[in-house]
């Protein structure tokens, strides 16, 4: 399937693709609205790990036998088996955060805004290319499949 | 092929899914004493909170069985297994044969002897739906909870009970709250976040009577405390329900014994989950880990072995992800061990510590801040040389930039 890869030796860490995670996961998708006015504030479904020589944006993995999906206690964390995405029902989550615990990669993020609930990368799909590849500078990010090689 | 799986919790779905990405021809049967949908035990406490429904209580979808063509016996109690003839005779007296055989039985609450205690009808544990549906009759703002046990199944039925009764008072016979998974640094937080919303503790101390015939008026501790008590719910600890599994000649001991495929010592027949007894990975130890997690990917590892599938299973070791009125916990591995150290970072509600023995991490302490603690289960689980990163556990900025770059962009596909 298509996914998300950092270069960490292109990445920036200039945090576009945190600003533009957050903004499209927002109520309004309004850049300046989901960052200074909308409550509860939205959450990026990213980490920005910075270092001394490299830098990388890291989602979620979406992996072949995700952890998150085995140590869901409600059953809302799924893996499509047609799509490969790892999904989190929101409706169904509880926030108990076992996803955090058993996630090798800590990719998933708590979201205690309006109820609490584990966010993580839905790869943009309703809007076709991830939002943090789209607005990545500096081609640091791009999104590919590069599981049939 | 035939597979017969009894029980019909996380490791029963754990199993189905395993089976089917292996088989999808042979036949499932899943045979279970309860006659609900396959639901989620640990939402038991967030229902009768009010903050999930009964609907969104199941664990699969409601076409689940059928998705994967599985065929349901619910509401029939398997009482024998003939591990000679190789079949399950259920209490009706039909008899169903099977070439793989899932014991997936799970554990019922343990109720210590305490005087005058029998089954008065405001007793309940907190662990089936049924006692879920029968505790929710009796709350409402004036009544009077006495809960007895302050382990994960005693404290969230406090949390969830405790916004929606009048007292809840929590009896505990250890000095802490949550004894088998915090220490006292970690347990203290706790405790005081559960005080500032109304739970009331009785720590170092058991139950010695009750006072009533029909139903429970009173509880009376060991140093004369009476207790008033319009709902007493008893959350001691479980025992694994293995009486049919031993009497088919399945060795034993507090559960049942199995081997890293979840074989148990007689042919063809598998356990998973909370009746097991299995090597904790982070101690070396076998004991009894009787959670969610653990008998899904148990329950998984047995169907591929009855599949002969090629399956990399790492095996299981005690982990919670658990809160309390927003103060979130996170452990995993052992508490203490002979000739580890500790390593620790903050205080109070926002501390982590972790236990490392010979340059490997085996155990976690994480409260409040617990965001992507996920990665320390992964050193934990695969037993990560701590000289090889690049940082400190206690680091604030710990993250995967502590991996040696090749081997982050090999697991990142970078």
């Amino acid at each position: 399937m298509k996914k998300v890869y950092a270069d960490e030796n292109w990445c920036l860490g200039c945090g576009l693709c945190d600003v533009h995670c957050r903004t499209i996961h927002s109520e309004t998708n309004d850049i300046v609205k989901a960052h200074n006015f909308e409550q509860p504030r939205p959450v990026s479904r990213l980490h920005i790990e910075t270092g001394e020589k490299v830098n990388f944006a890291l989602q979620c993995r979406h992996c072949d036998d995700p952890k998150c999906v085995e140590a869901c206690i409600t059953g809302a964390m799924q893996k499509d088996p047609e799509t490969g995405l790892v999904t989190n029902d929101t409706e169904r989550c509880v926030g108990c955060w076992t996803c955090v615990l058993a996630c090798p990669f800590g990719a998933i993020v708590r979201d205690e805004g309006a109820k609490k609930v584990a966010a993580k990368c839905d790869l943009c799909v309703q809007s076709g290319e991830p939002e943090c590849v789209k607005h990545c500078p500096n081609n640091a990010l791009v999104y590919e499949d590069r599981e049939g090689e | 092929m035939k597979y017969v799986i009894i029980g019909n919790s996380a490791a029963a779905v754990g199993c189905i899914e395993g089976i089917r990405k292996n088989d999808t021809k042979g036949s499932i049967t899943v045979i279970s004493d309860e006659t609900h949908h396959v639901y989620s035990r640990p939402l038991i406490s967030y229902y009768l909170a009010g903050s999930v429904t009964q609907q969104n209580m199941v664990y699969r979808k409601s076409d689940f069985y059928e998705k994967m063509n599985v065929k349901t016996m619910l509401g029939k109690k398997a009482t024998t297994i003939d591990a000679k003839k190789k079949s399950v005779t259920l209490e009706s007296g039909e008899s169903i044969g099977y070439d793989k055989l899932l014991i997936a039985t799970g554990s019922s609450p343990f109720v210590p002897p305490i005087d005058r205690l029998k089954k008065q009808s405001n007793v309940f544990t907190f662990l089936k739906m049924k006692s879920a549906l029968g505790i929710e009759k009796l709350i409402g703002k004036d009544a009077k909870v006495v809960i007895v046990g302050a382990g994960l199944i005693g404290l969230k039925a406090a949390e969830g009970l405790a916004p929606v009764c009048g007292s809840v008072h929590v009896v505990e016979l250890a000095p802490r709250v949550l004894p088998m998974i915090l220490d006292e640094q970690a347990a203290a937080p706790v405790q005081a976040r559960m005080q500032e919303h109304g739970v009331v503790f009785h720590l170092g101390i058991t139950a010695e009577k009750v006072v009533g015939e029909q139903t429970v008026e009173k509880v009376v501790l060991k140093d004369g405390t009476e207790l008033m008590c319009d709902v007493l719910v008893m959350a001691v600890g479980v025992r694994p329900n293995i009486k049919e599994a031993a009497a088919a000649g399945v060795k034993t001991n507090r559960g049942i014994i199995v081997d890293e495929n979840m074989r148990t010592n007689a042919a063809d027949i598998y356990a998973a989950g909370d009746v097991t007894e299995a090597i904790d990975v982070t101690s070396g130890e076998r004991k009894i880990m009787p959670l969610w997690p653990n008998a899904y990917v148990q329950g998984r590892a047995a169907a591929y072995d009855m599949c002969a599938a090629e399956h990399d299973f790492d095996g299981v070791f005690p982990m919670n992800a658990v809160g309390f009125f927003g103060l979130s916990i996170i452990t995993a591995g052992v508490q203490e061990s002979e000739g580890a150290q500790t390593l620790g970072a903050g205080e109070g509600a926002a501390a982590k510590r972790f236990i490392v023995k010979d340059d490997i991490l085996v155990g976690m302490i994480l409260v409040g801040d617990v965001d992507r603690a996920g990665i320390y289960t992964y050193l934990l689980s695969e037993k990560i040389p701590l000289s090889s990163l690049t940082k400190k556990l206690t680091d604030d900025d710990f993250g995967l930039m502590a991996f040696e770059q090749e081997k982050r962009n090999e697991r990142l596909g970078s």
